[in-house]
């Protein structure tokens, strides 16, 4: 079982990086995890993160990336709805990459 | 799409005994992203799924009857309830979860999902989907 140190504590995290347990999650641990892929997180970042983390509180899932465009639009502006925006701040997949900073599992139907 | 199919998803068990609630509803979010024609049906059992209120604490295991209200993102309009089912159960619609979708057409107004159909109407309606898959 791998781990990441953050804050001085060891967590947990599976073979692709992400978080076991969903309690374990604090801000630095998206801090960190960027850093370690050579990202610096933006206010930009940060409101995507935080809509997964309170997307996940009242779904108990991870929005597939089609459904995260679609609600990140309606919350935050048409503007940053698109997949282009999404793309540009996280290259690895919006919804792999950032559901990873967030300490959520990988969304349902993510390969 | 050219070749768009009716799928139907039709859960007939109680939520937390067993998995098949789950894992019907982990296909049925996976499912939605291919752009088919999709529909839920609860019957028998099945209809305890939608309840509102489940509280898993004193099972020791992941609640997911939040999950459900997450169907309308993923365009899940149609969702039939079969009327003997929950008749035969003491429960009505408001003992259910009010599920909705939003159309964009006209301003994200709410619409509901939930249909409660009868045996008959439900009869018609699986008759005509390509493809049930049983849960």
């Amino acid at each position: 079982m791998s781990t990441i140190s953050v804050n001085g504590k060891e967590l947990e995290v599976d073979e692709e990086g992400y978080l076991t347990n969903l309690n374990d999650w604090v801000p630095e641990v998206a801090t960190y995890m960027a850093k370690d892929e050579g990202t610096e997180l933006s206010e930009s970042h940060w409101e995507v993160i935080n809509f997964l983390r309170e997307y996940y509180e009242e779904y108990q899932i991870a929005p597939a990336v089609r459904v995260l465009t679609k609600a990140i639009g309606k919350k935050l502006g048409k503007d940053k709805g698109n997949s282009k925006y999404l793309y540009e701040l996280f290259p690895y997949g919006p919804g792999k990459q950032a559901c990873k900073y967030a300490g959520l599992p990988k969304p349902t139907g993510c390969v | 799409m050219s070749d768009v199919k009716k799928f139907c998803y039709l859960n007939r068990k109680a939520p937390y005994g067993t998995v098949y609630a789950w894992e019907s509803l982990e296909v049925v979010l996976i499912g939605a992203a291919f752009d088919q024609d999709c529909s839920l049906v609860f019957a028998d059992d099945g209809v305890y799924q939608l309840m509102k209120g489940s509280d898993t604490t004193g099972l020791g295991i992941k609640n997911f009857s939040p999950t459900y209200s997450a169907l309308g993102d993923y365009d899940i309009k149609k969702i039939y309830v079969e009327k003997e089912s929950l008749e035969e159960r003491g429960l009505s619609l408001d003992d259910l979860q009010h599920l909705v979708w939003e159309d964009e057409d006209e301003d994200y107004a709410e619409k509901d999902s939930i249909m409660v159909v009868t045996k008959d109407e439900l009869a018609q309606i699986l008759e005509e989907q390509d493809v049930v898959l049983s849960f």
